[in-house]
């Protein structure tokens, strides 16, 4: 579902991602792992169009979208969340799905004017629907900068949604998260990953990492390093060397280095 | 009683050339060049009705359609810039028409004079009312009429989708990229529609006034168009109505008394009202209360 070939970013000359490749299967949790500026943000601000690439392709469903511009990109089914929370603080709670609603399927089905300027029965429901999902259903018509920090995520989280993605990109979801809002962090991604989306996470958070994603890949100083299961990226030495300097024994280790 | 009705004209037409800055305001752009769209709109209608003599309608529409157009073709470059750099670019706009007119001589036989703009002496014939014998109580009626209909259009678009997808963009562009909102429609649509209710304004200015030149359309009218959104808030189109009127009304025209002391009260006041409402007076927070406690609710 996503190709990233030979992708690769250079800021003068730190080449904060070289040559990735990677590639994430349609309907898995895939996981984007490790040390802090290994490339992690960069990929994902390369996947959805935000930096433009030194060199290498992003594809997505088949279609190369390099060139293209995010909001082309999230019309293609590319959505994410930021690792700082991005609302839009003085919309409310409810306006800031609304204006999410950018998928081709709201597009076409709701014409100009109601698209514009109304808003039909339908988009009523879909956005009531989101906001119980996000146990926010009480909250539509706060202010998004009224929210507390974990309901601030999950807005986040739900406006992503709101623009019907087929693949999600979520970077850091669980920074600032207690140990309960993760596991609740956790069930969510399972459950948007049950109804068809497929799933990118960057996350530092390695029981979040471990416990959700299938696939995991490594990037330490803009190179992948390893790429396998969570079993199997936890026993990799080179993994354990990027997170802890030395090679250790404790194969648990890689869990704590975050 | 007519120099309050000339008064209401100028406040009617200030709060036209206030909400062509807000508009512009919630996608986040600060501009100065509303002057510049104001004048094209003052000057376009003018000479349609003094050269070409059609009626007023007509040549009002038009002349905001040519505003329109202006502003259509300033609003791509000005993606490029932001902040500080558009305000930059939007004052050399604003001066480039200004100095455009400065030198625009078109004078035409009508009797046994010549009407039409001549240059630095100004565009003094824009007599339509008087030719057709308005009293001022019609033309004030006129001004406020589309004062009325651009306040109900905006504060309509205010509460639907498109309002919080320009105000989206105001407050996180890359957030509202990522969100699926095309930056570059969004920003050119709100440019064009600023220019064409800029454009209003100035097609009214010039025929209440019946008299405009170059030094009508200053960077100073420029930053009275920010200034009244900035003090008025940008959650509500009242917020600009009443800027204005605690500017021009209050300000401008009350402080009068005071002689040459007034413009340091002036100061003094508008600093003391961005201190005690820094988001200006209708913020989110107080436009949301409103709302309630008049039970509107906060959607839509």
């Amino acid at each position: 579902m996503l190709e990233l070939r030979g992708l690769s970013k250079h800021f003068g000359g730190v080449k904060a991602l070289d040559g990735l490749d990677l590639s994430v299967r349609e309907g898995e949790i895939f996981g984007l792992i490790g040390p802090n500026g290994s490339g992690k943000s960069t990929a994902i601000n390369l996947i959805c169009g935000v930096y433009a690439e030194s060199a290498g392709t992003v594809r997505f469903s088949g279609q190369v979208m390099n060139g293209k511009a995010p909001h082309e990109r999230l019309r293609a089914g590319i959505a994410r969340t930021f690792q700082n929370i991005r609302l839009f603080p003085n919309l409310t709670v409810w306006q800031n799905l609304w204006v999410a609603q950018n998928s081709p399927r709201d597009v076409a089905a709701q014409g100009f004017l109601s698209r514009w300027f109304g808003a039909t029965r339908r988009t009523r429901r879909e956005l009531a629907e989101l906001l119980e999902l996000a146990d926010l259903g009480h909250k539509g018509d706060e202010l998004a900068s009224n929210l507390a920090f974990g309901e601030q995520r999950r807005l986040e989280f739900a406006r992503a949604a709101a623009a019907r993605p087929r693949l999600l990109l979520l970077d850091e979801p669980a920074a600032g998260m207690s140990r309960q809002e993760i596991e609740d962090l956790g069930g969510r991604i399972r459950g948007l990953r049950d109804s068809g989306v497929t799933i990118l996470l960057v996350e530092h958070v390695m029981e979040l990492v471990m416990g959700v994603t299938e696939q995991i890949a490594v990037l330490n100083f803009g190179k992948k390093i390893a790429f396998g299961t969570p079993g199997e990226v936890q026993r990799n030495e080179a993994v354990q060397e990027a997170y802890l300097g030395t090679s250790a024994s404790d194969s648990g280790a890689a869990g704590e280095g975050a | 009683m007519s120099y309050y009705l000339g008064l209401l004209q100028l406040i009617g037409v200030h709060t036209l050339l206030g909400l062509s800055a807000y508009v512009l305001m919630l996608t986040g752009q600060l501009s100065l060049g509303q002057a510049g769209f104001f004048a094209i709109g003052a000057y376009s209608a003018g000479i349609l009705t003094v050269i070409f003599e059609l009626p007023i309608l007509p040549a009002l529409l038009a002349g905001a359609l040519i505003a329109a157009f202006f502003a259509f073709l300033v609003g791509f470059p000005a993606l490029r810039v932001k902040g500080l750099m558009l305000v930059v670019a939007t004052i050399a706009f604003s001066e480039f028409v200004r100095l455009f007119f400065f030198n625009l001589s078109w004078r035409v036989p009508r009797g046994d004079i010549h009407v039409g703009p001549d240059s630095t002496n100004g565009f003094r014939e824009i007599r339509y009312f008087v030719a057709n014998g308005w009293s001022a109580w019609e033309i004030t009626t006129f001004v406020w009429i589309f004062v009325i209909l651009v306040m109900a259009a905006l504060w309509w678009m205010d509460r639907s989708r498109a309002g919080a997808v320009l105000r989206a963009v105001g407050e996180d562009e890359l957030a509202a990229q990522s969100a699926g909102i095309n930056l570059t429609a969004v920003k050119v649509t709100a440019m064009t529609a600023g220019g064409f209710i800029a454009g209003i304004g100035g097609a009214l200015y010039a025929h209440t006034a019946t008299y405009v030149d170059h030094l009508t359309f200053t960077v100073l009218l420029a930053t009275f168009a920010i200034s009244y959104p900035i003090l008025g808030g940008l959650s509500s189109v009242f917020g600009t109505l009443v800027a204005v009127i605690f500017i021009q009304g209050v300000l401008v025209e009350g402080l009068r008394f005071l002689g040459d002391w007034r413009n340091i009260v002036f100061g003094l006041l508008i600093i003391a009202a961005m201190n005690l409402k820094p988001s200006g007076l209708f913020d989110a927070r107080t436009t949301l209360l409103l709302r309630r406690s008049v039970g509107l609710g906060g959607r839509e």
